[in-house]
């Protein structure tokens, strides 16, 4: 497997203090919106199809 | 004036089969006098083949349909000797732009990629590319090349067997029958011989509507890009499409949806309004044709049957975005035209047709998930659908991380006959886009192009490696087409078909199609990959 599925994001409690409060005063449409502008731009860094599609089948299940 | 499209350019004239005691045979008879179906007779009749071309009318397609024709159109119908009058009259184009609700998303050149003779695409009504095909029967006639194409002339009944096909036709002065060894059913998207035969079609249907106007611009006040909206404040919820054709004409595509009162949305009254709010209140314009089309994506699940085969739209169905139905078409004429020649000269076993529906569906395969894809991202099929479109387009306008996420159509390439059964050896060590199974890729040589050395019978590309200048198979003549580097003007020889590798040996089909491929010369190898590409036992 490629995809990192270990720890891998320093101070991880201040990226997801980061990534709700991202989402604060957005209405749900917005807030969807947001994600999928987030996803497409963190899929575009990775690049690499085999991460991307390692990604794609954990987060299914 | 009267347009092109409103003159009979083949108009009826009797024949003496038509007079004839019994039916005459033919060894092909090709129904259908659109662009796919004329694309083979020139083929075909240049390979030497007697050729009859039968359609029911007398005249070039009414109005414009396919608009953009592209770069290995163009190469065939170099080899077919028509392409110099095609790309005179066309128009070229590079810049593209992409709007989303009222505002321009991104402009992209389709940056031409160096050391081709042709451009990616010229844009040219259809009727005109009828109209020079036709023209170009016409001098092979008059060349004294057996080419008989017969306006008013429509199929009415088809019956095949593995022997032969016998036909009836109807004229103006009554019916007639024919025999011929193959009939080739050019017959167009509602393909009447289909029905006949009760054959029908295979695949995601897909349907939508799309309003289509082309309108004259005296003024020209448009630059020749091409324009795609998605979600425009004058089609809400819909895409809309602008590209420029020779003489002023341009192509105004509306997309409608699919629950629509087709009759109503083409009256004049509602048509003007809606191409006036696209192209500004102020612009002055004239409607040349209009037309509402709907589109399928789908194909036959085999194109030969017995001795009757398909080719272009009897066969095959796009939705427009990529401008894939012409031209593969055209593509499946060349496909077919070498195979029908030498099965018919006893050059070939038969099972080379085979290979045909191999090559052409996978075509079709690859011709229709692309402009599925497009469709998809074009008309989104769910919410979550159309908020990622969305979200490409409001990034690409910032960033161009997503610009090549944006699909409104991606043009037309050949397909490359990845899994065909008539590939030979491959040497993984050189590029990868001239292994076997692709279109052989143009370049500059110090004397003229790649692709016009490349002229339609089976030949040995070799690049600095000795080899005969002759390599018989039976009746086939491999012609050498020896080039070192002193022929290769700015390295793109050698890019394109060395790469790591010092030498080349490519075995080049008659349709320009790349079979095998070697480093070096070895006799053996290549009179058995040439028999692998005649479809023979390996
Ligand atoms: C709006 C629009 C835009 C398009 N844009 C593009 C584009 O940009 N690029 C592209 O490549 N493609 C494009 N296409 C598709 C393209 O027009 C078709 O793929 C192409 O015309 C197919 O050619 P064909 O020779 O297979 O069939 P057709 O052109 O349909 O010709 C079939 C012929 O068969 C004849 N016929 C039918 N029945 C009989 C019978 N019983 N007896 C005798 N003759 C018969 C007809 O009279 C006709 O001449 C577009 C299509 C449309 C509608």
């Amino acid at each position: 497997m490629k995809l990192n599925t270990l720890p891998n994001i320093a101070e991880a409690d201040d990226f997801y203090a980061d990534l709700i409060a991202a989402h604060e005063g957005l209405t749900k449409a917005e807030s969807d919106a947001f994600n999928a502008r987030l996803i497409l731009l963190l899929a575009n860094h990775i690049g690499d199809r085999t991460v991307l599609s390692e990604a794609l089948s954990a987060a299914a299940k | 004036m009267s347009k092109v499209f409103e003159i009979p350019l083949y108009p009826y004239a009797r024949h003496a089969d038509q007079d004839a005691q019994a039916p005459v045979r033919h060894p092909i008879v090709i129904v259908g006098a659109g662009p796919v179906g004329l694309a083979l007779a020139i083929d075909l009749v240049l390979r030497g083949q007697p050729v009859v071309v039968l359609d029911e009318n007398d005249k070039v397609s009414r109005g414009s349909r396919a608009i953009c024709f592209s770069k290995r159109t163009l190469e065939i119908f170099d080899r077919l000797g028509l392409g110099d009058g095609l790309v005179d009259k066309g128009v070229e184009w590079n810049l593209g732009k992409v709007y989303f609700d009222e505002r321009q998303v991104f402009a992209f050149n389709l940056q031409p990629e160096a050391g081709h003779k042709r451009p990616a695409f010229i844009n040219l009504q259809q009727y005109y590319l009828e109209q020079h095909l036709v023209d170009r029967c016409r001098v092979l006639e008059s060349e004294g090349k057996p080419i008989s194409l017969r306006g008013s002339n429509r199929v009415t009944t088809v019956r095949s067997d593995p022997d032969g096909v016998e036909l009836e036709i109807n004229t103006p002065e009554g019916p007639y029958h024919l025999q011929a060894d193959y009939l080739i059913a050019c017959d167009g998207a509602a393909s009447p011989i289909r029905g006949m035969l009760g054959l029908d079609f295979l695949g995601r249907v897909f349907e939508d509507n799309f309003l289509i106007a082309d309108v004259v611009m005296p003024d020209g006040k448009f630059p020749t890009e091409r324009r795609f909206w998605f979600d425009p404040p004058f089609n809400r919820g819909q895409s809309a499409l602008l590209h420029k054709q020779p003489d002023n004409v341009w192509r105004i595509d509306l997309q409608l949806g699919w629950n629509i009162d087709k009759a109503e949305e083409s009256k004049p009254e509602n048509v003007i309004p809606r191409v006036r709010a696209f192209l500004g209140k102020d612009t002055e314009f004239e409607l040349e044709w209009v037309s509402i089309y709907t589109f399928q994506c789908r194909h036959m699940e085999r194109f030969t049957h017995d001795r009757v085969i398909f080719a272009g739209d009897s066969a095959h169905q796009v939705s427009p975005f990529g401008a894939r139905g012409a031209n593969s078409g055209i593509q499946d004429a060349e496909n077919l035209a070498w195979k029908l020649d030498l099965v018919l000269r006893g050059d070939a076993p038969t099972s080379l047709l085979a290979s045909y529906d191999a090559e052409r569906i996978a075509a079709a395969d690859e011709n229709i998930r692309h402009s599925t894809r497009a469709t998809d991202f074009i008309t989104p099929k769910s919410e979550i659908s159309r908020l990622f479109r969305d979200a490409v387009l409001d990034l690409s306008e910032k960033w161009p991380a997503t610009r090549p996420l944006v699909n409104s159509g991606r043009l037309s390439t050949p397909a490359t006959y990845d899994a065909s059964p008539l590939n030979g050896p491959n040497n993984a060590g050189m590029p990868p886009r001239t292994r076997p199974g692709s279109v052989a890729a143009d370049v500059a040589l110090s004397d003229g192009w790649l692709m016009d050395r490349l002229t339609g019978g089976f030949q040995l590309l070799t690049i600095n490696v000795p080899a005969p200048d002759v390599v018989t198979v039976g009746n086939i003549s491999v012609h050498r087409l020896a080039l070192d580097r002193s022929d290769d003007l700015n390295g793109l020889l050698s890019a394109r078909y060395l790469g790591s590798v010092g030498s080349g040996v490519y075995l080049i089909r008659p349709d320009q199609h790349i079979a095998a491929r070697w480093t070096d010369y070895d006799e053996a190898s290549v009179i058995k990959a040439v028999k692998g590409a005649l479809g023979m036992p390996k």
